[in-house]
């Protein structure tokens, strides 16, 4: 059951992506979605230019000498793979593409708050991305992305200021489109549509931009003492002139770590806008949700010192840490709970969008479980600094985060461009995605867990197997990035017209056409029902 | 030739076009600039965070250091910094009365109250170097832990460094709102540029509230 | 709209506040007062700007609600980095059996 049966074209005549042409038509928009799609394309070269580095360190680790690259330039791919995927493409990924073309759609305005801010804010991100490609084309820096402290301000003889540069410009990019979210979102709802009447989508994105709204800037004046340090040889952070690199760490941290829940509430709106519609159901406790986003948010800013517990922080303040962050677990549980119950009994259809939602479900509860290992201090000493760490994130940001981020490109790919991806391919790349992911990263537990550390070019021969294992897997997840690449783009000129609500959702974006107007819809949408009315067969 | 929506939007008091009403407008416009706050007290908080942390490790021999700043010329600073916020909320208020050419005098106080600061700041940065007490740059500080007042100037520097560069920002914000309230785009009907610009500039006021006792007064007792 | 007599009190108020503080970082109120009167004057003077001339004092809820919460996500940085700091060293009571 929809909302009153609009009069909306299959194919309209005019839209956003056609109403002018002209590079200036798209490098001076406003239109938030366009500039969702600019952001689309710098992005994705982002996430090759991280992709590569990927590839190469995962040749090198096919053999346990290091004989590929010298173990300078080893470090050097780990850390590019670590701060292009972390700052340019994980965190902008979905709010500021998916983010920024339906925020304004789904409350029913004609664009965000500052279109002219959010602009900036992709100018800011193309600046940092620019930045930082010449600082690594120039060598590229050494520290990992943690830039821990005295070696990035001090000792490390590599481009740490041009990279920092980049990296807090980026930040600044950032900053400026959550603020526009918070703004958007309290200021622009339509008629009717009151807090428990907003998508969950929307309740993700707002809870993200709060923690970019207080986190981004302590990374940005950490990095810039950093910075400061490294130029005026200062001793904030150098043991050897009075400086605590404790510090460093404590600061860097209380942005790193909600940090990943910027990189993860996005998704998790995603999934909980593609369970509901898959399962033709409303999801189940929609306030729980929608609270659990919030307090993933807020919880997410107490628990970073997880972090640092071998660092040499009191024993006392990291039990405190250890507590808070097994807390930090319980709404992400909630919500995987929630998704669950949605499905149960729901008219469930396996398209591609829900495939992705399925693999995040299970994915992320295998990657939040192994956090809750992580968080227990005495395991953490054992595990700290190993390849169980770097398969647990993995786990979240890649079967979680960037799974999301695939599920809500194909679900509103027809809103997007207009036209119809092909269900084939989409099935078989998501396929080829699964089973490339597990192969990459579930050897990776076990390589942690018998004692392989991260960050080292070299291993004992008894670990090759898995890492023969680990890296065929990524050559396979590698291909999987590529499919959809290719049929999203075919699609954009031979694929069906979709129409204005190809999966009968009842959702405010979806009572447009495809692609939309300019200013999105005819007249101002008034709101009277629930979210997720499917109707009667909707109370399940 | 400019559109209509352009000629629309260079009318004062007019809506732009994402907006319903005036008072979204506003409502978002306030809301925008508040947020960007938030963002400002988290930026400067790492930082205090940071001195906080030294001065209890190492409060001795910052308590000597602070001595080396000027508490004339810092208290002076603070006078007019404070004043300057005076003459920011006139302005406003002007605005809101439509006044226009007190708008200009008041906005113009402000960049020379403003100008001020900076002159007396950068004159204290001269002496500082002066005496050679930058760190990195000729540092001597033979009466102690050279190392830790070091880190104590470093965060003066830093800090006093960037609420600088956040007045210079300021002062740049009011010249240009100076320029269009000339032209007498400001009035009752319109004037949150310069509401928005004046809450910019109370909170660097604060901020400067608070790194002037932790830096020049808690030596002085000793 | 607020008088303009509102803003000169508040202006003088935190004139007055100026010199206090000054004058008092001159005497020895002993061990951690001097920082705790430095500071609590300084989040007066605050308050004063932030109530009368930020106009916070007039404006609505939420207004009020995000710069607390700025104020209060400062203060979880604060309280939490400076407990690892303060609890080092601290012996717990299994310890000090086998101490």
């Amino acid at each position: 059951m929809k909302a009153e049966k609009l009069d909306i074209p299959l194919q309209p005549r005019i839209h956003y992506l056609n109403v002018n042409y002209g590079i200036k038509s798209w490098l001076l928009t406003t239109d938030h979605k366009r500039i969702a799609l600019l952001y689309l394309g710098s992005i994705t070269f982002m996430f090759f230019i991280g992709g590569a580095a990927a590839v190469l360190f995962r040749l090198e680790l096919m053999t346990p000498p290091g004989d590929l690259v010298i173990s300078e330039t080893y470090n050097k791919l780990f850390s590019l793979h670590g701060i292009v995927m972390v700052f340019f493409f994980l965190i902008p990924s979905i709010p500021a593409t998916l983010g920024n073309f339906l925020v304004p759609m789904m409350i029913g305005a004609r664009d965000l708050a500052f279109p002219r801010l959010n602009l900036a804010s992709w100018y800011l991100f193309v600046a940092g991305a620019l930045f930082t490609l010449g600082a690594i084309l120039a060598g590229g820096v050494d520290t990992g992305w943690t830039f821990y402290t005295p070696y990035s301000s001090v000792y490390s003889n590599t481009f740490v200021v041009a990279t920092i540069v980049g990296v807090f410009i980026a930040g600044f990019s950032s900053i400026l489109t959550a603020l526009n979210f918070i703004v958007t979102i309290h200021t622009m709802r339509a008629p009717g549509l009151t807090w428990f009447r907003l998508p969950l989508f929307i309740w993700a994105h707002y809870a993200t931009s709060l923690i970019i709204i207080l986190g981004t800037p302590v990374v940005a004046i950490t990095l810039t003492l950093v910075v400061l340090e490294r130029v005026f040889r200062l001793g904030i952070f150098n043991p050897a002139l009075g400086g605590d690199p404790i510090l460093f760490q404590h600061l860097f941290w209380f942005y790193s770590h909600p940090a990943v829940y910027i990189m993860i509430l996005p998704a998790m709106g995603v999934i909980s806008e593609v369970v509901t519609c898959f399962s033709r159901k409303r999801i189940f406790s929609y306030r729980f949700v929608a609270f659990a986003s919030v307090a993933i948010a807020v919880l997410g800013f107490l628990v970073w010192g997880h972090h640092m517990f071998v660092s040499g922080q009191s024993v006392y303040a990291s039990m405190i840490f250890s507590l808070l962050s097994m807390l930090v677990a319980i709404p992400s549980a909630v919500k995987v709970f929630n998704w669950t119950a949605t499905l149960y009994k729901g008219s469930v259809i396996y398209q591609t969008p829900l495939l992705y939602g399925l693999g995040f479900i299970g994915l992320f509860t295998i990657g939040g479980l192994t956090g809750i290992f992580l968080a227990s201090l005495g395991l953490d000493v054992h595990v700290h600094d190993t390849y169980f760490v770097v398969a647990h994130f993995h786990y979240i940001m890649v079967g979680g985060a960037l799974m999301g981020y695939l599920g809500g490109l194909h679900y509103w790919w027809p809103k997007i461009s207009g036209k119809v991806y092909p269900e084939g391919w989409a099935k078989f790349a998501a396929l080829v995605v699964f089973i490339g992911f597990n192969l990459t990263f579930f050897p990776q537990f076990v390589l942690g867990y018998l004692g392989m550390p991260r960050r080292y070019h070299a291993y004992p021969d008894e670990f090759q197997v898995l890492n023969v294992m680990s890296s065929a897997g990524a050559s396979i997840l590698g291909v999987g990035y590529i499919i959809p690449m290719i049929y999203l783009i075919w699609s954009m000129r031979y694929g069906k017209a979709a129409g204005p609500n190809p999966w009968d959702s009842p959702g405010l974006e979806w009572q447009t056409p495809s692609p939309p107007p300019t200013d999105n819809f005819e007249r101002t949408p008034t709101v009277t029902r629930d979210v997720y009315d499917y109707g009667e067969r909707g109370r399940g | 030739m400019i559109t209509e929506r352009e000629a629309v939007a260079e009318t004062p008091g007019a809506v732009a076009h994402q907006f319903d009403d005036f008072a979204q407008q506003h409502e978002a416009s306030t809301l925008g600039m508040w947020t960007f706050l938030v963002t400002e007290i988290m930026f400067f908080g790492g930082m205090f965070l940071g001195y906080a942390i030294y001065r209890s490790a190492y409060a001795e021999v910052f308590g000597h250091a602070s001595n080396h700043l000027d508490i004339v010329l810092g208290t002076v600073n603070t006078a007019v910094l404070i004043a300057s916020s005076l003459t920011v909320a006139l302005a406003v208020h002007a605005a809101q009365e439509s006044k226009r050419r007190a708008l200009l005098f008041f906005l113009a106080l402000t960049v020379v109250l403003g100008l001020v600061f900076l002159g007396i700041k950068f004159t204290e940065y001269y002496h500082k170097y002066e005496e050679n007490l930058i760190p990195g740059w000729r540092f001597q500080y033979p009466e102690g832990n050279a190392h830790h007042a070091a880190i104590f100037f470093s965060f003066y520097f830093a800090m006093t460094g960037m609420h600088a560069l956040h007045m210079i920002i300021g002062i740049g914000m009011f010249l240009v709102l100076g320029v269009a309230a000339w032209k007498g785009r400001y009035s009752a009907v319109y004037y949150t540029p310069v509401e928005l610009a004046g809450l910019y500039w109370h909170f660097v006021d604060i901020v400067w509230i608070f790194l002037f006792p932790l830096f020049y007064l808690l030596g002085r007792h000793s | 709209m607020i008088p303009t007599r509102v803003y000169v009190a508040v202006f003088f108020a935190l004139l007055v506040l100026t010199a206090v503080t000054t004058a008092v970082s001159f005497v020895d109120l002993g061990g951690p007062f001097n920082v705790i009167t430095a500071v609590t004057i300084a989040v007066v003077k605050m308050l004063l700007v932030a109530l009368f001339f930020m106009h916070l004092r007039y404006s609505s809820r939420l207004t009020v609600l995000f710069a607390g919460a700025a104020l209060f996500w400062l203060g979880i940085m604060i309280v939490l980095t400076v407990s690892d700091y303060l609890s080092r060293g601290w012996v717990g009571p299994f310890e000090a059996m086998l101490r």
